[in-house]
């Protein structure tokens, strides 16, 4: 018994440490694009008048780049502090879909602590990659994929804000694409092979676009904007195109 | 009053981390209802597509650069998909097409 026992757990380590590696792996475009990102974001962060120590410490504990350029604002302001939690709640609240989301690919006996540890590093790309996994998410795909991700988003924001002044205005205007860039490099290869995807991707897109021009509508936070129009949209296309599950990996 | 910086990260990173922790925490059970389960499938892939357009049009300060910017993104992303070839690919031609537009005027 006991030695089935231990054999029981060598296989899970074994397993672990693979999903790990291939974390690491997903992980390095991922590590260096946020360090191209988060560049960007330690210059604007020196410019609201952080530190760069400040900036890295920052980056480290909130891993979200629309939320931190909006802290930014609100610490150059010098505004209140409730009015920081207010705004983080309402440009981060998305997160709040994604984690719900996530949590339905996570094993249901997942201990309690992998949870906390999750809960620490969702951004919208670790959140992407390890939602379109097939399959049940081991969560060690996601910390290898962390283990790369978030020195590249911290050390970015250093540098950014300790060095960012050397770089000529019209490299860091082009580098900002690099956020969105990433964004599109997570949806289209899936809408490529998927032609709901790919209607869903254009529709969202097409929409919000009109909510961009159209009057009163264009005067709504983008943060909240993103939440009526992905509460909307998502709800659309679950009616009209209800998903058909992949049994794989599921018991 | 001279607020202070680190109570600022405090405070956003506790409303942020408890944004994440929440859901996962309390969700512990397969939610079976086939609308929700669909509502989530294609959740990413709707605020992903909002969070880019038309936003990435004002990203470099020049609409021309930007859709320059856009377009490779979206070329590479769909041929290619390696997210660190994308950012990059994107960021070198809204750059080349800055230069160019700098010539001009």
């Amino acid at each position: 018994m006991r030695a089935e026992k231990a054999a029981g757990r060598a296989e899970r380590r074994k397993e672990n440490g693979e999903a790990y590696r291939s974390g690491l792996r997903h992980g390095i475009p991922v590590g260096l694009g946020y360090l191209v990102v988060a560049f960007t974001l330690g210059i604007a962060a020196k410019k609201g008048g952080m530190t760069a120590l400040q900036a890295a410490l920052m980056s480290f504990s909130i891993h979200a780049s629309a939320g931190e350029f909006a802290a930014i604002g609100v610490i150059s302001a010098a505004a209140g502090y409730w009015e920081m939690a207010v705004t983080e709640l309402v440009v981060n609240l998305r997160y709040l879909l994604m984690s719900a989301s996530l949590s339905q690919r996570l094993p249901e006996d997942l201990g309690f602590y992998h949870r906390f540890f999750l809960a620490f590093d969702i951004t919208d790309e670790i959140y992407a990659l390890s939602v379109t996994r097939p399959g049940r998410l081991n969560p060690f795909f996601t910390y290898g994929m962390m283990s790369v991700a978030s020195p590249g988003w911290v050390l970015g924001t250093f540098l950014g804000a300790a060095a960012g002044s050397i770089l000529p205005e019209m490299v860091i205007g082009a580098m900002s694409i690099a956020l969105y860039g990433m964004f599109l490099s997570v949806i289209l290869p899936p809408a490529r092979h998927d032609r709901v995807i790919c209607g869903v991707v254009l529709v969202s897109m097409l929409a919000s676009g009109l909510c961009a021009v159209l009057p009163l509508v264009r005067e709504l936070s983008s943060g909240l904007k993103t939440i009526l129009l992905t509460l909307l949209l998502s709800a659309g296309a679950a009616l009209l195109f209800p998903h058909k599950d992949e049994e794989e990996g599921r018991a | 009053m001279k607020n202070s910086v680190y109570l600022y990260i405090l405070v956003m990173a506790g409303v942020t981390y408890l944004i994440r922790l929440i859901p996962l925490t309390l969700l512990r059970r397969e939610i079976k209802n086939r609308f929700i389960r669909s509502f989530l499938y294609y959740m990413p892939y709707v605020t992903l597509a909002v969070m880019t357009f038309p936003s990435i049009l004002s990203a470099t300060g020049n609409w021309i650069s930007s859709a320059v910017g856009l377009l490779t993104a979206a070329l590479i992303a769909w041929f290619d998909g390696n997210l660190f070839r994308v950012s990059l690919g994107a960021s070198a031609a809204a750059l080349v097409a800055e230069l160019i537009l700098s010539r001009i005027a």
